[in-house]
């Protein structure tokens, strides 16, 4: 394997001590709603300023990849992604949790991660160079059709309410337009209110619509929040590793989405989880209830979004372009030690790069055990906490994780008014993910339709552009797909029943 | 009862970590011995970004001069605008100061009610600008501006160049590069520079209308003219458009800004201990590398002259561009 010699140096104590500890404290940040892998990396980068520049990427990059996986927990045990990239764990996470197995579900996860994880950190290794093209193959008018792609998995994802699940996406387009608009610069249904102004922040929706309608019910409803079962289990590995390899297909498919579409800048862990949990669903054998506290669902989440670590780390440490949020904040701490990334980064500084990688996947391996003892305690935790405890310590929490996103007293507002709408509205039976999915995929499409629309004016190919490029065709067919397919595998079975009846 | 103890404690632990990532200054009257603490310094952008980049520069400098931390921190939204409204209702105690970029804080409070005007802000120094370039892949058929030109003119609305969003410092270099040249370009506007520069590399586009710092930093790229007065030392053979004729000198600036309540004395030195940093050899040094190009306008008379031309000549082209009225 290329780079191999570098083993060793990435193995010195410092390093080793670096990659713990920055997985500890991803995994325990990253569980936290509010306080994202983003925020994360920025608090270090001071503390990297002194350490050598192989050290410095590692302690970043575990605690961006550990962030990631500690999203899995408030996904599994509240319902409320810790992450955006979590969203789709609580698909299944949740319902799990409510039947008892929440600690189940939580060794699932940590299992998925690391797969995902080292996935990942063997495409940033061994593919680098060749993957970074992809980043630059999609176009503005890809990403667009991307977005559509998205949409037509929440259409299809929500099942048994198909015009719920699309009203719910048409809702998050629409609150994704307020303030000013990302691309043209103009200001857009704020009603004159400067709280208005900055938008509505993905996260402080996150937090809004997934925890406090959790929060209300608590509250309301007698009893415990999730079923306890008596006596100590101890991890449930065994189990979990079984199911595992029963669903390996699954795991590895997710873990090669999730690189992928890490290396696409301005997708992202929640686009990849999706993805790969509808191609999971998709594909699910007789028995498998997806949606229902399915194992496999949180396993096609958890190791895609961490696969987007190391195909995020490919536009950024090749072309110096960040694949995703906390990447960006990574660079800039590279250019302040005079690290210039690009091609030749590979070929000269090949040092630092593959001491950094040995060093991600060292951290992403540590990430089993440390995974497992800090999700058992979480697991613990959140089901012995008396409710009179657990109920005003996540309350404070969401508060102070929608303030922390951007120090900023208007996010707590919207996080809260968007808590109460989401819990009424949860009465008749919408769900938070579509509204979310649609807030995070509104700028997408909207940019890229813009973008894609300018240039095509001015080439005088604007039928060219959107349905004439390879990569678009392809995305536009998976969109057909998506959408039409139950449909007509409803009408199939249909006719095939009739014929049984005659 | 072990079990909820040790979850006080995580909680506890947790809630100390949020209390450091939104860190902002501790109360404490400004004594001689300024400054005896951590200064807070606010980029209303989000992490990441060349804003932060900057002044991630300028923290261990400030640091091995001073011996007090710079303690970055975000307040993103509304293209900065979120953070320079809130600007004034911060402690003036000489221990919170903002970074402030240019033409944003012109063009915001003539567009629309942003909560903030030109005049409010307290402008302390203006440190560096990155100055607008044409920038172009390594294996481009454009060896020279004029060969630009020359399609252009040939071509009209066909040359497409990306640049970071609308009414930006790249905007309205495009809008002015199309008056001066003669020619009729597209502007396709981005998410950022690094969006930019990403459509410029994948082809999307033929040119970026960018930043000398992109060169810097991007491998593969090429820069045609650079909107300087004198060529800039870390690409000599690059032409300034002045001398190609096109009389473009434009930027975007950075600079500092403190609450108005912050007393003078504060500010003097305040801003004396910044133009130290940006003075520093190797820290001008590190700037140059990175493509910036610095500059000295400082509070006082320096900085408001600054501020005044430059707030003329930006609203006279976005009135051209027709984003004000």
């Amino acid at each position: 394997m290329a780079g191999f010699e570098h083993l060793l140096t990435a193995l010195t104590p410092l390093n080793l001590a670096f990659a713990l500890f920055g997985v500890v404290a991803g995994t325990v940040i990253g569980a936290i709603p509010g306080l994202t892998a983003t925020m994360s990396v920025a608090v270090l980068v001071p503390l990297t300023f002194a350490m050598p520049t192989s050290s410095a990427l590692i302690l970043m990059g575990a605690i961006y990849t550990g962030a990631i996986y500690g999203g899995a927990y408030s996904a599994i045990l509240l319902n409320t992604p810790g992450t955006p990239s979590a969203i789709a764990t609580t698909f299944d996470g949740y319902p799990l949790a409510k039947k008892g197995d929440g600690d189940y579900a939580i060794t699932i996860a940590c299992l998925a991660s690391v797969i995902g994880g080292l996935i990942g950190a063997v495409a940033l290794m061994t593919l680098a160079p060749p993957l970074s093209e992809v980043a630059l193959a999609f176009g503005p008018v890809e990403y667009f059709w991307l977005a559509i792609f998205g949409l037509s998995l929440i259409a299809a994802l929500s099942e048994g309410s198909l015009i719920k699940g699309v009203a719910g996406g048409a809702l998050g387009l629409l609150l994704s337009c307020i303030g000013v608009a990302e691309v043209a610069g103009d200001v857009r249904l704020t009603f004159g209110s400067q709280t208005m102004l900055s938008g509505i922040q993905i996260v402080a929706a996150l937090i809004g619509l997934f925890c406090i309608p959790v929060l209300i019910d608590l509250v309301a409803q007698p009893g415990h929040h999730l079923k306890v079962d008596s006596g100590s289990r101890g991890f449930r590995l065994g189990e979990a590793v079984r199911y595992l390899w029963g669903d390996k297909i699954n795991a590895v498919r997710s873990a090669v989405i999730g690189t992928v579409v890490g290396i696409l800048p301005g997708a992202g862990g929640s686009i990849a989880s999706l993805v790969s949990y509808s191609e999971a669903q998709r594909t699910a054998k007789p028995g498998q209830q997806y949606g229902k506290g399915e194992p496999g669902g949180i396993i096609a989440s958890e190791s895609a979004n961490n696969a987007t670590v190391g195909g995020g780390f490919i536009p950024t440490l090749v072309l110096g372009i960040p694949g995703t949020p906390p990447d960006a904040v990574i660079l800039g701490a590279l250019l302040v030690q005079g690290v210039r990334t690009g091609p030749s980064l590979f070929a000269n500084q090949g040092e630092i790069v593959y001491t950094f990688i040995w060093g991600l996947i060292l951290a992403t391996i540590l990430m089993l055990p440390t995974g497992l003892f800090i999700g058992r305690y979480a697991y613990r935790t959140i089901i012995t906490l008396p409710k009179a405890l657990l109920v005003p310590a996540i309350a404070f929490m969401t508060i102070i994780g929608s303030y922390a996103i951007r120090n900023n007293i208007s996010d707590v507002i919207i996080m809260i008014v968007l808590g109460g709408f989401g819990w009424v509205i949860g009465r008749f039976g919408f769900t938070a993910s579509p509204i979310v999915l649609g807030l995070i995929l509104g700028p997408i499409a909207e940019s890229g339709f813009v973008q894609a629309w300018t240039i095509g004016r001015a080439t005088d190919n604007q039928m060219g552009m959107f349905f004439g490029r390879p990569i678009s065709i392809a995305i536009i067919v998976f969109t057909l797909f998506t959408l039409l397919s139950p449909f007509v595998l409803a009408r199939l079975k249909k006719i095939k029943d009739q014929a049984h009846a005659d | 009862m072990k079990t909820t103890r040790r979850s006080l404690v995580l909680t506890g632990a947790a809630l100390a970590l949020a209390a450091g990532i939104g860190m902002t200054a501790q109360s404490a009257p400004a004594q001689a011995e300024y400054p005896e603490k951590p200064i807070s310094y606010i980029i209303p952008f989000g992490p990441g970004g060349e804003s932060d980049i900057t002044a991630r520069m300028q923290q261990p400098f400030f640091k091995d001069k001073f011996n007090q931390d710079l303690v970055i921190s975000y307040k993103p939204g509304a293209g900065g605008a979120v953070g320079w409204s809130g600007l004034n209702s911060l402690k003036g105690d000489g221990y919170t100061m903002m970074g402030v970029n240019l033409p944003h804080i012109v063009l915001q409070p003539q567009q629309k009610d942003v909560g903030y005007k030109t005049d409010e802000i307290t402008m302390l120094y203006w440190f560096h600008y990155t100055p607008d370039a044409i920038v172009v892949t390594d294996d481009s058929p454009f060896k020279t501006l004029q060969d630009l030109i020359k399609f252009a003119k040939e071509n009209p609305g066909k040359l497409i160049f990306s640049g970071s969003g609308k009414g930006t410092a790249p905007h309205l270099a495009q809008v002015r590069f199309d008056k001066l040249a003669g020619v009729k370009t597209t502007y396709v506007p981005f998410k950022g520079t690094g969006a930019s520069v990403a459509a410029l590399m994948g082809k999307q586009v033929t040119a970026a209308m960018a930043f000398t710092t992109v060169a810097a930093n991007y491998e593969k790229t090429r820069l045609l003219a650079v909107a300087m007065e004198k060529r800039h030392p870390r690409f000599p053979d690059v032409p300034t458009f002045k001398e190609l004729g096109i009389d473009i000198v434009s930027g975007a600036y950075r600079g500092i800004a403190v609450p108005k309540s912050t007393p003078e004395p504060i500010r003097q030195k305040l801003t004396a201990m910044i133009k130290a940093v940006n003075e520093d050899p190797a820290f001008l040094k590190k700037m140059e590398e990175g493509g910036f190009a610095p500059v000295d306008y400082a509070y006082g008379k320096s900085a408001d002259d600054f501020l005044a031309k430059f707030a003329k000549d930006v609203t006279a082209a976005a009135k051209e561009a027709g984003m004000l009225k």
